[in-house]
């Protein structure tokens, strides 16, 4: 009704401006003096525009905050000093040896399996450091691909023997930049109709979490060298693939995640709600897709714990290699992830409520703060119709 | 001050806070001057149109395009001096100067029915008909006594507005 929107437009205790219009217009009310005063003073709409200026819960969604410098005295400035030789040249490179060599094989293995779909013999990348892990590489590859095409006929046990070895290669990526995880709860179980939500800090979540347990995922298409792995190991997981930018995308992924539910010897879906990264210490709107899909919603919370390295991936300021190197050249990555009790859609709750409540369970477990914004504020700007609503 | 200035000096903040007649401390001054360089993503020296428009909250606020005009291209002294308006140590008569200049698009110094017409459409939206906005806002005018034709001068402003009761105030968060 308009009185009552017109109302929000201006604060509550100010009289409704209908109260001066013919009574055919509009239904009856008690008249109240709107002097020219109140017509004229635009105060709280302005300081409302200068309080959005000087700070606003959006974008502290995203900032990365920077660590106390604790190098500043003559005592521990050496011993930073160490410690950043330690850690870009001792740690750093075995990191990139480890990575490199994966990748490396990873590529051959693909372009060999590709052209030729027989299992072949792989050059190793040389050196006796590199031989465990390429030992364990080789292994990966020579198994993943050729699995993936000789038992193209038998399903259940391809796919089993593919979760097993994305699962592994999972564990070399978190052991590369020295992860230190700890679990709690129970382990998700592969049963139908589940779906997995967590919070979103940096794409490595996704890994952390598919260590434990091959998920399925529901991502945003990368370019790079990322987009590349998307397309060919994590493909064999059974992820879908969206574009943000794409409207009627959206249909088309919310119809895929219905059919992903349903079957039963598909991975566990894991949706990451909240459509982007934030900084390890707020969480954004969930959005509803991922609860309105009629079956149980389990939801996990991740943590990471600040002293080490910040884990957000601040996707506008840096690509996410740079984001790795990062990771890589740091102590340790710690986190902690908490698998909390499944939650069903109550009676008479909407799928916001719904999202909501998780939203609640998620930030509590965490020890995040909650902010009623959109994430996808981030990449697009609101639309009119929300300045209309004030 | 440059054109982006990575560091603020003392004199720096000293010469912006005589800019703005001491509304803000040095402090909070530290604290715009983050919140400027946050805000300026690409480190042109001055915030543009656009940016200012990826903070949500003031994206969806009615006055936003009318705020923008006068805050486009503004370098870091120049808009703590736009914001001085919103400083608890400001005077009211300066707050309904800076009021005066939202209403006064074209910065002739006088307003018109026009002008308030046209505020009250931001602010209202689709919820009145023009024809209604116009009714109302005639009839306050008489009511008040002036007739549809009448100029308001900052003076004028003044006295309508009173200076009791005039809340227009941002904290500034320091960190």
């Amino acid at each position: 009704m308009a009185s009552s929107s017109v109302a929000a437009d201006m604060e509550l205790d100010r009289p409704n401006l209908e109260d001066y219009l013919p009574p055919d217009s509009l239904p009856q009310e008690a008249p109240r003096n709107l002097h020219l005063r109140d017509l004229l003073d635009i105060s709280p709409v302005l300081t409302e525009a200068a309080g959005a200026i000087v700070d606003d819960s959006f974008t502290r969604c995203f900032k990365s905050n920077s660590p106390e410098p604790w190098n500043w005295n003559i005592y521990l400035f050496p011993l930073w000093c160490f410690g950043v030789v330690i850690r870009y040249g001792i740690l750093f490179p075995l990191s990139c040896l480890f990575i490199v060599s994966t990748n490396w094989e990873v590529i051959e293995a693909n372009i060999t399996s590709k052209t030729f779909g027989v299992k072949r013999g792989f050059r190793e990348a040389g050196g006796p450091v590199l031989n465990t892990c390429n030992r364990m590489v080789s292994i990966f590859c020579r198994l993943f691909f050729p699995v993936h095409f000789l038992l193209k006929g038998q399903d259940k046990l391809r796919s089993k023997i593919e979760r097993k070895l994305v699962e592994m290669m999972c564990s070399v990526f978190v052991a590369s930049w020295t992860g230190v995880i700890k679990y709690h709860g129970p382990r998700p179980s592969t049963r139908p109709h589940q779906v997995f939500v967590a919070n979103h800090t940096s794409m490595i979540d996704f890994i952390i979490l598919e260590q434990m347990t091959a998920f399925a995922v529901i991502m945003q298409k990368h370019p790079g060298w990322v987009g590349f792995i998307q397309k060919t190991i994590l493909e064999s997981v059974g992820c879908i693939w969206f574009n943000r930018n794409d409207l009627r995308d959206r249909e088309v992924t919310a119809r895929k995640l219905r059919d992903h539910v349903q079957q039963s010897d598909n991975n566990p879906l894991l949706i990451f709600p909240e459509g982007t990264c934030v900084n390890n210490q707020y969480t954004v709107m969930f959005k509803k897709g991922a609860f309105e899909l009629g079956c149980a919603v389990c939801p996990i919370a991740i943590k990471y714990n600040k002293i080490f390295v910040d884990a957000f991936w601040n996707s506008k300021k840096q690509s996410f290699t740079m984001h790795l190197v990062r990771l890589m050249t740091s102590w340790a990555v710690v986190c902690d992830v908490w698998y909390l009790e499944p939650q069903y859609l109550r009676e008479g709750e909407t799928a916001i409520a719904f999202a909501e409540r998780v939203r609640d369970m998620i930030a509590a477990r965490a020890g995040l703060k909650k902010v009623p914004w959109d994430g996808y504020l981030k990449h697009n700007r609101p639309s009119p119709k929300h300045t209309e609503e004030k | 001050m440059g054109s982006t200035p990575s560091m603020l000096t003392q004199y720096d903040i000293e010469e912006v806070q005589d800019h703005c007649n001491h509304a803000f401390s040095q402090q909070e001054i530290v604290s715009l001057y983050h919140r400027f360089c946050q805000l300026d993503r690409n480190g042109g020296g001055f915030v543009s149109a656009d940016e200012f428009m990826s903070v949500p909250e003031f994206a969806v606020n009615p006055l936003s395009q009318r705020l923008l005009r006068m805050l486009d291209g503004l370098n870091f002294k120049e808009f703590v001096a736009f914001l001085s308006a919103f400083s608890p140590r400001t005077s009211p008569q300066q707050k309904i100067e800076f009021i005066f200049k939202v209403y006064d698009t074209d910065c002739n110094g006088k307003v018109a029915f026009d002008d308030i017409l046209s505020i009250l459409r931001d602010l209202t939206g689709s919820f009145m008909t023009e024809q209604q906005r116009q009714k109302v806002l005639t009839h306050v005018l008489e009511e008040a006594g002036y007739t549809k034709d009448s100029h308001f001068t900052l003076p004028d402003f003044v006295k309508i507005i009173g200076s009791s009761e005039l809340k227009m105030e941002v904290e500034v968060p320091i960190d």
